[in-house]
């Protein structure tokens, strides 16, 4: 009897510290397509981002209004003509990093993540594997910095200057430091 | 059994945190974002409609470079290429100090003129919670007219140097396809035709655009003149917006000859019934001058 609380109280302390929930709302996201005759970059500091200790669950969103550009012109055409963002006002990667049990979160340090979920953006969603670095910085916070290439055309993302202009592939660079 | 009751103890109050933050630990899949306001983006493609100004501003630390064309009338036939033979030039340079206050200086060939401007965005329409239904902007411009008048007979009205003229713009985009604007105006005239006629000479613009593909719009502009002088009549004009990379062209067909707020709202006298059409474009090409902060290091 004694024993079974005992295991019983183990696991419910293990099940609570397991609970914990990172986040941030400042996220950045950047955003690259440039190409030899013209730089397409822009840059989004409200990236919206949460996952779980204790299964890994992971989401990452970010509003397309919200990504600024050098040029006025080129973020009004970002929104209207490429994005749609009135339509498909956000991007968002909802899934699990695979790895977390080997990753030590207690201890300060870089670790190898990927995670494996779908993005979601410009209302077309793709499965894919992520990968990034998870460090532990000293003050107990968890910095993620991750890079991913995507094609425009498998986010049905058209337009007649793809290929010239604009860069077909955009690497998308993530950085947040989660709380 | 003695320690067994504050063991149980813990391991009930361990199973209620547990539950309760069980509870609370929601999927994260589940979409809990509340909406947000956001601002409302390009409701006009350009600064100007036509002639006179949209509620749109260049943004903060962007030089905006314009020329405009303005031919002669259509009704000169094949003898003046159509007006194609007539052409006034106007370069003018608008740069955004905030993203809400863009001033700017152009210089005119039609009565070589000089002008000074500022606009200042007071509302920015949004959407979202608690949302501001329009934009409303006021532009102030000063008119400088120094072409050198050989007629010692000419009218103070004809003579006048100066000129400055306030513009409350309101607008509305209603969706991504079409976006309306009204336009009070008063343009201050320090002489007149007649002695009767005022000196502040008031209208109502309207405007609109309809977004007929990814980078064409349709534009028109329109001024009722309240107290028109004798023989002057209102400008209307139908424009094209293409959009090409960094570039916005304007096309249109109006029958104003000038293109500044006194010379096309005031001092046309052109009437689209008599085929009195002037063939005209703006080009806009815009510069960075400085950077956002975000950009200023090396990626």
């Amino acid at each position: 009897m004694k024993k079974a609380l005992l295991i019983l109280t183990l696991f419910c302390a293990s099940q609570l510290s397991a609970q914990k929930m990172y986040s941030t709302k400042s996220g950045q996201v950047k955003f690259n397509a440039s190409s030899p005759l013209e730089t397409i970059r822009a840059v989004n500091n409200q990236g919206d981002s949460r996952w779980l200790e204790s299964n890994g669950q992971l989401v990452f969103s970010v509003l397309i209004k919200g990504f600024k550009f050098e040029n006025q012109l080129m973020e009004d055409h970002f929104n209207e003509n490429y994005m749609e963002s009135s339509k498909f006002p956000k991007a968002e990667f909802k899934g699990y990093i695979n790895n977390l049990e080997r990753i030590d979160l207690t201890k300060a340090g870089a670790n190898e993540v990927s995670a494996e979920g779908t993005l979601t953006i410009h209302g077309v969603g793709q499965k894919m594997t992520v990968n990034g670095t998870l460090t532990v910085l000293s003050s107990g916070k968890i910095m993620l910095k991750s890079d991913l290439k995507i094609k425009l055309k498998d986010f049905n993302i058209t337009g007649s200057y793809i290929g010239s202009k604009i860069a077909p592939e955009a690497t998308i660079s993530l950085y947040c430091i989660y709380e | 059994m003695k320690n067994k009751h504050p063991l149980v103890a813990f391991a009930c109050l361990l199973l209620l945190m547990n539950s309760l933050s069980l509870n609370a630990q929601t999927d994260l899949f589940k979409d809990s974002s509340s909406p947000v306001k956001e601002k409302v983006r390009s409701t006009f493609k350009s600064t100007r409609i036509v002639s006179g100004h949209s509620v749109e501003n260049v943004g903060k630390g962007i030089l905006d470079f314009r020329i405009s064309h303005r031919f002669g009338s259509i009704s000169g036939g094949t003898y003046e290429f159509f007006g194609l033979d007539n052409a006034f030039t106007r370069l003018a340079l608008d740069y955004g100090i905030t993203d809400r206050l863009m001033v700017g200086i152009s210089r005119g060939t039609y009565d070589k003129e000089f002008t000074a401007l500022l606009k200042y965005k007071i509302l920015q329409q949004t959407t979202g919670p608690s949302a501001t239904p329009i934009t409303m902007s006021y532009v102030g411009t000063g008119m400088w007219r120094t072409i050198k008048n050989f007629d010692p007979l000419a009218s103070a009205f004809k003579t006048q140097n100066f000129f400055h003229s306030h513009q409350l713009l309101i607008a509305r985009k209603f969706n991504d396809y079409t976006s309306l604007q009204l336009m009070p105006t008063m343009v201050y005239y320090s002489a007149t035709p007649k002695p009767t006629d005022n000196n502040m000479m008031w209208s109502l613009g309207v405007a609109a655009r309809q977004r007929v593909s990814k980078r064409v719009n349709l534009t028109g502009e329109y001024y009722y003149q309240f107290t028109p002088f004798d023989g002057y009549t209102n400008s209307m004009s139908f424009g094209v917006d293409i959009e090409t990379g960094g570039h916005v062209f304007q096309l249109h067909l109006t029958n104003s000859y000038g293109t500044t707020e006194r010379s096309f709202i005031h001092e046309t006298t052109g009437k689209w019934g008599d085929g009195d059409i002037h063939f005209g474009f703006n080009i806009s090409r815009v510069f960075t001058i400085v950077k956002p902060k975000d950009f200023k290091n090396k990626w």
